[in-house]
């Protein structure tokens, strides 16, 4: 059930504006027989009728696909203007996500790394998405969403020395755990672990946004978020501001089945994450997340509508999570493997626009070698590099807790660990190790006077 | 828990606020006087607060915003002018100024609209738009989280909660977002441009949800500041630092001194200083330190110590009457202002912390461990702290709670007399 994919047929409404139609022809008959509620447009009705979905009928609310399975554009779709290099691009940016999956989840195994969360299944989301936004939206995201980075043009090199958390680290300098990416060169607001804390908060980067002379109407805040995070208060919030408020937010939803061990079905009781959105007065639309032509397309028309209108859109991408959730969780514990597999195989979106752009004639079966192969070169070669590099200066664990002066305990403790490694750093083993990783070995520090 | 605050001060906000004033101003208006015929000092009568031009406009720390570096501060305090506001209308004064001077700043919250329910945001929205000063919908969170994405975006965000006793479902956005954007980031992105408003501290009726002092619980979040103001003066220069401080700030506001609180307050734009306390009265005795509305109450008792009304008489030995105490308003919860702390107490001897939050992990812990660790060998006496009891603020019972209630003009009960005697005795069992 969690695998259910609606197939979106051409008679079903593809857009929200159709189905708002038909919502507003239905109310007005009612309307017209007994008047309206006068505090609000509630039309009045005589029958007592229980409603438990959005939908007129009660049906779930469809999912937008434009491909298939097999990579053919279903019938009556209309493929996004995405031309043969902009969709050569995507597919390259596809591809990549895995290969680097795979060797830092490898890599984590064996202890060089503390912490990976990959993107298996996700690609199609992250890379759709990412293509369909201007690469000036302020993006905040929740942390499985490295494809929206490499979109933007963050290299691997920068990916990997933030992973290491190294002297290069241009994210955090190493002070927040891996994956937890962020540079304001790419407007990607920096991760934090905190589940759902992003949302209103690019509620309001938005609002600031729509208030900026040099921004409003051109940009919006994209924020990603999984379905397990839209259960916080802070989801609640988010979406309630930007549709109250206005502010032109674009809520990115990866409906992938798990958060962690608990499948959606123990997540919630009603029609996803989509369900939601027309109950806080928001555009909305459910679509194939593993069909990047669809993602793009959704995502596209909802930004248009978003800044537009000046007011939150949501859009719910329906995904599956091939990988574990992390490195600390194996997931056949509560899943079976065969599930996984099956997933993987029938409904894989890299393989689904592959053979989508093949039959094109916009990709090869060379092509295809000689990309992962200097992909994996390339990850070999950031990965290699950023593991020898040593760990920032010592100095920089109180850097940045303020701005401006630093208060005097921060001094105070910044003089105080100098005094204690000046006295222990050699002769406690633990300390004189852990200095040799350090950049400097903590000598900026030992040489500061108390 | 909105709800009820809404019930009591909110569902007909004007009418609620204007009720409270009444109460206020009936328990400030109670000069209460002496057996002796004397007169104590209460918040309406407070040497504290500064009811001339001069006074005002000479407050010490005050740092005038439009005045160039090298400019003469005589000379630019002659065409300087003051008027008679009370807290609530400073704070609006503050905001003014703020939004007047940066196109970026936006104040928002619960009824802030119309003028808030304690009319600190009267007239702004017409003044500035709706725009730029708005209702948001009721969640805390959702205050906390949208007002950091603002300034995450380098735009000031002046955000309101209702009451500090409705903070705490913003506690997570302040404590792991405002707190450590910066630090996370590494300095790529913050959240400088925030300041969280709310009125707290007790009102006489608040009961559990409309008195609450929770400003011990923000010690420990590294990366914001925290300051509270004691009269209108302080807390229009003290805010205006707040809004413009680099760092995410949190600005209690001690909502009985709204409207009890009256004094001259400069029309300019100006800033006192974060992380600096004041010293109100020197003295070498005893170092007395609060912060909020118990400033008032260290007043009071200071004058009863001198001379005692009629049935404290006999309490008070009469060595003790010439005690000459020190009185230090904090003003800035964190960073708190070591040195003038340290200097008071090493000159003194001696130290009695007041706050109205309970005892256990309040502000008053921290700040004596750092005393005992740094005036050990000064120290003629423990620290000694008189605060709330460990219990939540109770309704009928908050003269018997709050640590000083001498102010509310029942010094005549038992009760009070022993909190009376629990300060004195922390000053006798030092001498």
């Amino acid at each position: 059930m969690l695998m259910l994919r609606t197939l979106a047929s051409p008679h079903l409404a593809r857009r929200t504006g159709t189905v708002c139609r038909a919502l507003r022809q239905a109310r007005a008959r009612i309307t017209t027989q007994h008047g309206n509620l006068p505090s609000s447009e509630s039309p009045i009705t005589p029958n007592l009728q229980f409603i438990s979905s959005v939908t007129q009928d009660g049906s779930k609310i469809p999912t937008y696909r434009v491909l298939d399975g097999a990579g053919t554009p279903l019938e009556g779709a209309i493929l996004p203007d995405i031309d043969e290099a902009m969709a050569r691009r995507m597919y390259e940016n596809m591809v990549q996500l895995p290969i680097i999956d795979n060797l830092m989840y490898n890599v984590q195994r064996q202890g060089k790394l503390a912490f990976y969360v990959t993107h298996y299944g996700e690609e199609a989301t992250l890379i759709g998405s990412a293509a369909a936004l201007a690469p000036d939206d302020e993006v905040f995201g929740q942390y499985r969403e490295l494809g929206v980075l490499m979109w933007r043009g963050f290299t691997i090199d920068n990916m990997m020395n933030s992973c290491f958390g190294n002297c290069e680290d241009p994210c955090t300098r190493g002070k927040q755990m891996p994956m937890h990416f962020g540079t304001r060169a790419y407007h990607f607001h920096t991760i934090s672990s905190p589940l759902a804390t992003q949302i209103p908060q690019a509620a309001g980067a938005a609002y600031a946004i729509k208030r900026d002379p040099a921004r409003r109407g051109k940009n919006c805040a994209a924020v990603y978020f999984g379905e397990g995070a839209a259960s916080e208060g802070d989801f609640h919030a988010g979406m309630l501001f930007a549709s109250t408020i206005g502010s032109p937010t674009l809520f990115i939803v990866r409906n992938n089945g798990f958060a962690i061990s608990t499948p959606a079905t123990e997540q919630y009781y009603g029609d996803g994450i989509a369900a939601r959105g027309p109950g806080y007065g928001v555009h909305t639309i459910r679509v194939d997340g593993n069909d990047v032509y669809a993602v793009y397309s959704a995502v596209k028309e909802a930004r248009r509508l978003c800044i537009e209108e000046g007011r939150g859109v949501l859009v719910e991408a329906m995904t599956y999570r091939v990988g574990h959730h992390s490195t600390s969780d194996d997931s056949f514990a509560y899943r079976p493997r065969q599930e996984v597999e099956d997933r993987k195989r029938i409904d894989n979106p890299i393989a689904r626009f592959r053979l989508f752009l093949e039959a094109r004639g916009w990709w090869s079966e060379a092509e295809e070698g000689a990309h992962k192969a200097r992909t994996k070169e390339a990850v070999m070669a950031a990965f290699r590099r950023a593991e020898t590099l040593p760990k920032p200066e010592v100095r920089e664990m109180f850097d940045h807790v303020y701005g401006g002066e630093d208060p005097w305990m921060i001094r105070e403790q910044r003089e105080e660990l100098s005094r204690l490694l000046r006295k222990y750093g050699e002769a406690w083993e633990p300390w004189r190790a852990e200095l040799q990783k350090h950049k400097g070995a903590g000598r900026e520090l030992i040489g500061e006077q108390p | 828990m909105i709800i009820s605050a809404r019930r009591v001060l909110g569902l007909r906000p004007v009418r609620a606020a204007q009720r409270c004033s009444h109460r206020w101003n009936t328990t400030a208006a109670l000069q209460q006087t002496t057996e002796q015929g004397g007169v104590l000092p209460s918040v309406v009568t407070s040497s504290y607060l500064r009811t001339t031009r001069d006074t005002a406009l000479r407050a010490p720390g005050i740092k005038w915003t439009d005045e160039s570096a090298g400019g003469s501060s005589e000379v630019l305090i002659a065409g300087r002018e003051t008027r008679k506001m009370n807290m609530y209308q400073a704070i609006r004064d503050a905001m003014s100024n703020a939004l007047m001077r940066d196109d970026t700043a936006v104040v928002f919250g619960e009824d802030v609209a119309f003028g808030g329910v304690f009319r600190c945001t009267m007239g702004l929205a017409e003044e500035f738009g709706r725009e730029r000063v708005f209702n948001t919908p009721l969640s805390e969170q959702g205050i906390a989280g949208f007002a950091i994405g603002m300034a995450a975006m380098g735009h000031t965000a002046i955000a309101e909660i209702q009451f500090a006793d409705y903070i705490f479902p913003a506690f997570d956005q302040i404590v792991n977002e405002a707190a450590k954007y910066r630090y996370r980031s590494s300095g790529q992105f913050q959240a400088g441009a925030l300041t969280i408003r709310c009125p707290s501290m007790a009102v006489g009726h608040g009961g559990h949800y409309h008195s609450q002092s929770p400003e011990g619980f923000f010690l420990g979040s590294a990366g914001i500041k925290l300051a509270i103001p004691r009269s209108p003066l302080q807390a229009k220069g003290l805010l205006l630092s707040a809004i413009r401080d680099p760092n995410p700030v949190i600005f209690m506001e001690p909502k009985i001194l709204y409207r009890s609180a009256v004094e001259q307050v400069p029309i300019d734009d100006y800033q006192l200083p974060l992380g600096q306390a004041e010293i109100l009265t020197p003295g070498s005795d005893v170092t007395l330190l609060s912060w909020g509305s118990p400033v008032y109450h260290c007043e009071t008792a200071m004058y009863m110590l001198s001379s005692p009304p009629g049935g404290l008489d006999a309490h008070v030995p009469s060595s003790l009457r010439s005690a000459k105490v020190e009185l230090i308003d904090l003003r800035t919860i964190m960073p708190w202002d070591v040195d003038t702390i340290v200097e008071s107490v090493n000159r003194t001897g001696r130290l009695v912390i007041v706050h109205e939050a309970g005892r256990t992990g309040g502000v008053g812990t921290e700040i004596g461990a750092e005393i005992q660790k740094r005036c050990f060998l000064k120290l003629n006496a423990p620290v000694r702290l008189v605060t709330g009891w460990d219990t939540p603020v109770p309704m009928q019972f908050e003269k018997f709670y709050m640590p000083d209630p001498l102010l509310r003009g029942q010094i005549r009960t038992s009760d009070e007399r022993a909190k009376l005697y629990g300060l004195l005795a922390s000053i006798r069992n030092g001498s």
